[in-house]
């Protein structure tokens, strides 16, 4: 059960930190497919710090280091969706499917350049081994793992609350998101925000990228990606209604059903089902198809998302 | 003389054209400085072997691999079509990468536990593939389920169900399906004596025309027909569509539909040559339907375009196995064919400034015309 517990709230502060980044990125008028491609790079960037990064280092600047690592290569990664879309008004959805491409296919081949080249042509895996540095992440409270993770979430959480509604820069940024025309006639710059949503999705997409690759395994083998993480972080986001608090709750759920396909063995109940292992494996998806075809008419989506910002047009 | 350059430079194939050019050069290049990154010495070799692709090898054999990229070709073309039928009308169907998994399921499943023939096989492929388009398609009309969101967690349903499904029929000491040579000869796509231009390649079959077929068919129903009209119409204004007395809801799943089957069609065409088989294993979807996308906007979203993209695409991937893999890796050709993409997302962009560049010259030429008229007329 605290085993349960445990994977329930490593993955639901994966996907609430990956769908407030969505969440940002829509509110400011930006669709971003792109979140997938984002967690891989972001994995990418702690992954190196935790191999790299000397143990001897201690916990804090380790949990330090793997953080800021992973939100600066989100978002530069970001850059690319921010330059195509907003400077260069390109179609979001291509753009945001070429990134997470590109993100698979670029961390493959550096990982691989750098295991083929550290062990002399004998290596020719993509995996990155963190195993040690995983362990200076947890702090065991009886049998429970506490995670810093899910506290660096948690902090997100509030601050995301609180930018979006308690702020001038959260109030101009949701405008751009329903009417930038409106917003450009008062003197607010549209692409600045969109710039800011993009780049602050890129942030909390490369951390939660960090996260899913730490919560279960200690190898990551980056030529899977994540999975379709950052796709169910975009139900995730649409499950709770662009509003963070209310994405968090949705994380939770969505979390829960991803958490079960990992510690399922562990009920006898469960067990005596005689389910295969890959009906749990298809579950959050399943679940998300089916939520989403009950809450998507009602959807309140920032009216302007996906569509460029033209000064021309009224 | 001049004159025919200008009006060439003014046709929008033409301009698409010379797009997908800088876009395939820019990810080349990219590709290259990766290389370069790795391990500066081999560099040049390296991007000429994945440029070269079969071209390296001598005579017979290089008309075997010929033949081989070509047969991977085929669902390439598919999928590629399936994307763009599906822009056409408004979607981004990014669910053609589930649809191509469930063709595979349909037709290996059906030609390895039923022991059907080739045609049955191809068409409960193509079947599978559009109930899976349907889903996406009811979804969105429905419940309003974007067709991306839908379209990706159906890929990954469709994954794990296969897993489990061709689980089934796989061969007892490996994770992949039984080999339909052995189990079931009749399931594997007739050649036509096709493979003797290759070598005597067996996986070249029917395949390779068919795709073409389907290309002319996608093509002809889009530009042609009543039918293809009703759906591009829908894609461009669903509620103008809907007012003129059109089914909309109907079209757009009807347009699903199709674009499973297409995808599903691929991957019919792929799986019955034999050349390969199912990995009941593998843990991400396979990058064939991902690679459709990129095909379809290289070729301009037209479908002969397609057929050229996408033995591009499938060239260079050929050529990735080429480089020295003590040094690098094979995902160097995945890496160009997604900087690709991304670089295609520009083409709006591009043909727009083209555009802009050519009204400011005939705005120029325009002033001057008229100035010198006015010059003329005063000295008149």
């Amino acid at each position: 059960m605290v085993l349960l517990l445990q994977y329930t709230l490593i993955f639901a502060s994966v996907l609430m930190l990956v769908a407030l980044g969505g969440c940002f990125a829509e509110r400011s008028g930006v669709i971003n497919i792109g979140l997938e491609g984002i967690m891989v790079i972001g994995a990418l960037g702690g992954a190196l710090v935790m191999k790299f990064l000397p143990i001897s280092a201690g916990a804090p600047v380790m949990v330090l280091l793997t953080i800021l690592a992973a939100a600066l290569f989100g978002m530069v990664f970001s850059l690319l969706l921010a330059v195509a879309a907003i400077n260069f008004k390109a179609d979001q959805t291509i753009t945001g499917t070429a990134m997470n491409m590109l993100a698979t296919a670029g961390a493959t081949v550096a990982v691989k350049a750098m295991n083929t080249a550290a062990s002399g042509g004998n290596d020719v895996s993509s995996d990155i081994v963190y195993t040690a540095a995983k362990d200076l992440f947890i702090v065991r409270l009886g049998t429970f793992e506490f995670n810093w993770f899910m506290l660096v979430a948690a902090i997100c959480l509030a601050i995301s609350f609180v930018v979006l509604y308690k702020t001038k820069f959260g109030l101009r940024l949701r405008a751009c998101g329903e009417h930038p025309q409106a917003a450009d006639s008062v003197g607010i710059n549209v692409y600045k925000m969109r710039y800011a949503g993009v780049l602050i999705s890129g942030l909390l997409g490369g951390l939660g990228g960090i996260v899913y690759i730490t919560a279960g395994v200690s190898v990551w083998k980056f030529e899977n990606g994540v999975a379709g993480f950052g796709f169910l972080a975009l139900a995730v986001m649409i499950f709770g209604a662009w509003h963070p608090l209310k994405i968090a709750l949705a994380a939770l759920l969505f979390g829960f059903f991803r958490a079960l396909g990992n510690v399922y063995s562990g009920f006898d109940f469960m067990m005596a089902l005689n389910v295969p292992s890959v009906v749990y494996n298809m579950l959050p998806y399943i679940i998300s198809l089916v939520v989403l075809a009950f809450t998507s008419k009602k959807s309140r989506a920032p009216k302007a998302e996906g569509i460029p910002y033209d000064k021309g047009t009224r | 003389m001049k004159k025919e350059k200008t009006s060439l430079i003014r046709n929008d194939g033409f301009q698409t054209l010379l797009a997908s050019l800088i876009c395939i050069l820019g990810g080349i290049l990219v590709g290259f400085i990766a290389l370069l990154i790795i391990e500066p010495s081999g560099a040049v070799e390296a991007i000429f072997a994945v440029l070269k692709s079969f071209f390296r090898y001598p005579g017979k054999l290089m008309l075997k691999y010929f033949g081989q990229t070509l047969v991977r070709t085929v669902p390439l073309i598919m999928c590629a079509l399936s994307v763009l039928f599906a822009y056409k009308v408004g979607m981004f169907n990014i669910g053609v990468a589930g649809q191509y998994v469930a063709g595979a399921c349909g037709c290996l499943y059906a030609a390895l536990a039923w022991n059907l023939p080739w045609l049955p096989c191809l068409l409960i492929g193509m079947v599978a593939a559009a109930v899976l388009g349907a889903i996406s398609g009811v979804l969105k009309t429905q419940c309003n389920v974007n067709v991306v969101i839908s379209g990706i967690m159906l890929n990954w349903i469709t994954l794990y169900l296969t897993n489990l499904i061709l689980g089934t029929v796989k061969s007892p000491n490996s994770p992949y399906t039984l080999a339909l040579q052995g189990k079931n000869p009749s399931a594997l796509l007739p050649s036509m004596g096709l493979g003797a231009f290759f070598n005597n390649e067996k996986s070249v079959t029917i395949a390779i025309p068919l795709a073409v077929i389907m290309a002319v068919v996608v093509w002809v129903v889009l530009n042609k027909t009543k039918f293809g009209y009703e759906l591009k119409a829908t894609g461009n204004n669903y509620h103008a569509a809907k007012y003129a007395g059109m089914k909309e809801n109907r079209n757009i799943i009807m347009t699903m539909m199709i674009a499973g089957a297409l995808a599903g069609m691929g991957a019919g065409l792929l799986f019955l040559t034999g050349i390969e088989d199912w990995e009941t294993t593998i843990s991400s979807v396979p990058a064939m339907g991902f690679n459709g996308i990129a095909v379809a906007f290289l070729g301009g979203l037209s479908p002969l375009g397609s057929i050229l993209s996408a033995f591009f695409i499938q060239y260079i991937t050929t050529g990735g196995g080429n480089v020295d893999l003590q040094v690098y890796c094979s995902q160097i050709s995945s890496l160009i064919s997604s900087l690709i993409i991304y670089l295609c997302a520009f083409v709006a962009f591009f043909k727009f400034f083209l555009q802009a560049q050519i009204r400011k010259r005939d705005e120029k030429k325009a002033a001057a015309l008229k100035a010198a008229e006015n010059k003329e007329g005063g000295e008149g």
